[in-house]
């Protein structure tokens, strides 16, 4: 199958004075439709495996296609565009914007994209939130609602523009078990439903179990890289 | 829309900060509203007291002017002149058991000459002139010589001769250098006196805009040609003049330097905004917002902030200006200096504010372009 993300002799180097260096020649690829995990220890360079990925942070050497195209020489606002269109994210602190409703928070990327918005794709909104099971809430400022919720919210949000990558970042690290249960059972029910590709950040091993391949990075290279056969 | 709608939430969202912002601007507009207002109306008072009511225009001759009628029609008609009257004026003295008191004997053409004097509105005591021969009287000059209404006294012109006069009415121009000399009298009676039939000494105008009367003065100089003399008020009074516009630009002064301090405090506090809200705008940025829309995030609350303040400004300028007229009276309850609110003057102080506000949000806006998805995504 395709591979969806590619990922070429990437070095990342932080500092200029004294340079530590993260992640070390990586060359690794995702295919398309497929449930990834990466696991690791903290520091091991995941995160910033995953944001070099996502186009918030940059490669000090190497290259990243997403979607057969090369990020490297793309202008902030390109990238900014890729984002808002391919990429949903999902951090572990949610990031909602307070100022707003779920549901606002849930139509946002797509107002950033096209802005104004049809009677379907509200229509989807609403049944993201159901989806996702805040069909109650959904009028509710994101502060007040619970961290299992606003991370409910930061899910549907990611889904919104119909995204053919969803990365996450530790999405469960703030959860108690039985919502981190929940919020995995979505995860695989919309990769399923939607054929979303996935890349998520877990330092669960139980968790990390369940995905099609998992993949460990130690030191800024790859330790491990199990794929299940389906 | 939606920068301006984040933007709204965003104000929103932390409203102490933002009805503290809205009322440093209000207090700008406000202080630029009043000192606009105040110093407009000194200037008005004073240009109306000092030259309301007299000509701001003159023309003369060596000799009398005879061709005054068809003068006055042709000078009516330039942009600017709004009122056109004629007197003839002669030097000379009153004349009581003996006494003699020097005056200026004016003969008006009443119902021109009320125009540029607001004659009626200044007479205390009988009548103006109607009938030959009759004077109103100074009330200064009235009551030091005792005098009344219906009294007789002669008038004495050098090389002219005495006339016996009756005083019809007396008259207050609240000027004592007008009320202890001038004799106002109808253009019939001086001409008759004088045996000068059909000639006046003097065109007097008012003009609409003062300060346009040098420039109205040499446009009516081309129009009655060379032999004759234009003078308006601007030569005569100098230093009326320096002074008023002395007071102006102090008044600009002042207004410049709020905005000013309007600019500074509004971009520092959206300099802060920007910090507080760097974590929405990490956000934003991570599901696609474009740094040009983010940078517009912040020039709409600097616009936004910039309308509520003006409208918060002028709503309390005017309110200062009420409160100044309402208390800040003399003894007979008029205001100590009448204050002109000018609609104009404020839609431009409102405007400024406006466009200030919103320059003064481009420093926070340019600063939001420079917010990294990462720092925020790192820091939590």
């Amino acid at each position: 199958m395709d591979n969806i993300i590619q990922v070429n002799n990437v070095d990342k180097i932080y500092g200029k004075t004294i340079k530590t260096q993260v992640l070390f020649d990586l060359n690794i690829g995702f295919e398309k439709e497929s449930f990834n995990s990466i696991i690791g220890q903290s520091g091991s360079g995941k995160s910033t495996l995953l944001n070099i990925i996502g186009t918030l942070d940059t490669p000090t050497n190497g290259e990243v296609f997403i979607a057969g195209k090369s990020t490297k020489n793309m202008t902030k606002n390109q990238l900014a565009e890729l984002r808002g269109k391919t990429l949903g994210f999902i951090f572990q602190f949610h990031y909602l914007l307070p100022e707003f409703t779920a549901i606002e928070n849930v139509l946002m990327p797509l107002r950033i994209n096209g802005g104004k918005i049809s009677k379907e794709q509200l229509g989807r909104a609403h049944e993201l939130m159901d989806f996702v099971g805040l069909t109650e809430v959904k009028d509710n400022l994101a502060n007040n609602m619970s961290g299992g919720q606003q991370q409910r919210v930061a899910i549907a949000r990611a889904l919104m523009n119909n995204p053919e990558i969803i990365l996450a970042d530790e999405p469960t690290g703030n959860l108690d078990s039985d919502t981190t249960e929940t919020v995995y059972e979505l995860l695989r029910d919309i990769n399923k439903k939607f054929k979303t590709t996935f890349i998520i950040i877990t330092h669960d091993r139980r968790i990390a179990e369940k995905a099609d391949r998992i993949i460990e990075i130690k030191d800024g290279r790859i330790n491990l890289d199990i794929k299940k056969n389906i | 829309m939606l920068p301006l709608q984040i933007a709204y939430r965003f104000l929103r969202s932390s409203l102490g900060q933002t009805i503290s912002i809205v009322l440093g601007i209000s207090v700008g507009v406000s202080v630029q509203v009043f000192i606009g207002s105040l110093i407009g109306g000194l200037q008005d008072s004073l240009v109306q007291t000092t030259i309301g009511n007299s000509s701001q225009i003159t023309i003369v001759q060596e000799e009398n002017i005879t061709e005054y009628q068809s003068i006055r029609e042709d000078i009516i008609n330039i942009d600017g002149v709004e009122t056109v009257a004629y007197a003839l004026d002669i030097p000379g003295s009153i004349i009581i058991d003996e006494d003699s008191t020097p005056i200026l004997l004016r003969g008006f053409d009443l119902e021109l000459s009320e125009d540029i004097y607001e004659l009626q509105e200044k007479l205390v005591e009988g009548k103006y002139p109607s009938e030959l021969n009759e004077i109103a009287i100074g009330i200064d000059m009235f009551e030091e010589l005792s005098l009344s209404v219906g009294d007789t006294v002669t008038i004495d012109i050098p090389l002219v001769g005495s006339e016996i006069v009756t005083i019809s009415g007396v008259y207050d121009f609240n000027v004592a250098q007008i009320n202890t000399l001038w004799i106002i009298s109808d253009l019939n009676t001086v001409q008759t006196m004088l045996g000068v039939p059909g000639e006046i000494s003097k065109i007097e105008m008012q003009v609409g805009d003062v300060f346009e009367a040098a420039n109205i003065a040499s446009l009516v100089y081309e129009q009655v040609g060379a032999e004759y003399e234009v003078t308006n008020w601007i030569d005569q009074n100098q230093e009326l003049l320096s002074g008023l516009q002395a007071q102006g630009s102090s008044s600009l002064m002042i207004q410049v330097f709020v905005t000013i301090s309007v600019v500074l405090g509004i971009s520092s506090v959206l300099a802060i905004t920007v910090i507080q809200k760097s974590k929405q705008i990490g956000i934003l940025k991570a599901v696609g917002i474009k740094d040009r829309t983010a940078s517009f995030i912040f020039l709409s609350q600097g616009f936004l902030l910039g309308i509520l303040g003006a409208i918060g400004g002028v709503l309390l300028g005017l309110l200062l200006t009420y409160m100044f007229t309402t208390f800040a009276v003399d003894p007979d309850g008029n205001p100590v200096v009448p204050l002109l609110i000018e609609p104009t003057f404020i839609m431009i102080s409102a405007f400024v504010a406006i466009i200030s506000a919103s320059i003064a949000s481009i420093i926070p806006a340019r600063k939001s372009s420079k917010v990294s998805i990462i720092e925020v995504i790192k820091n939590g």
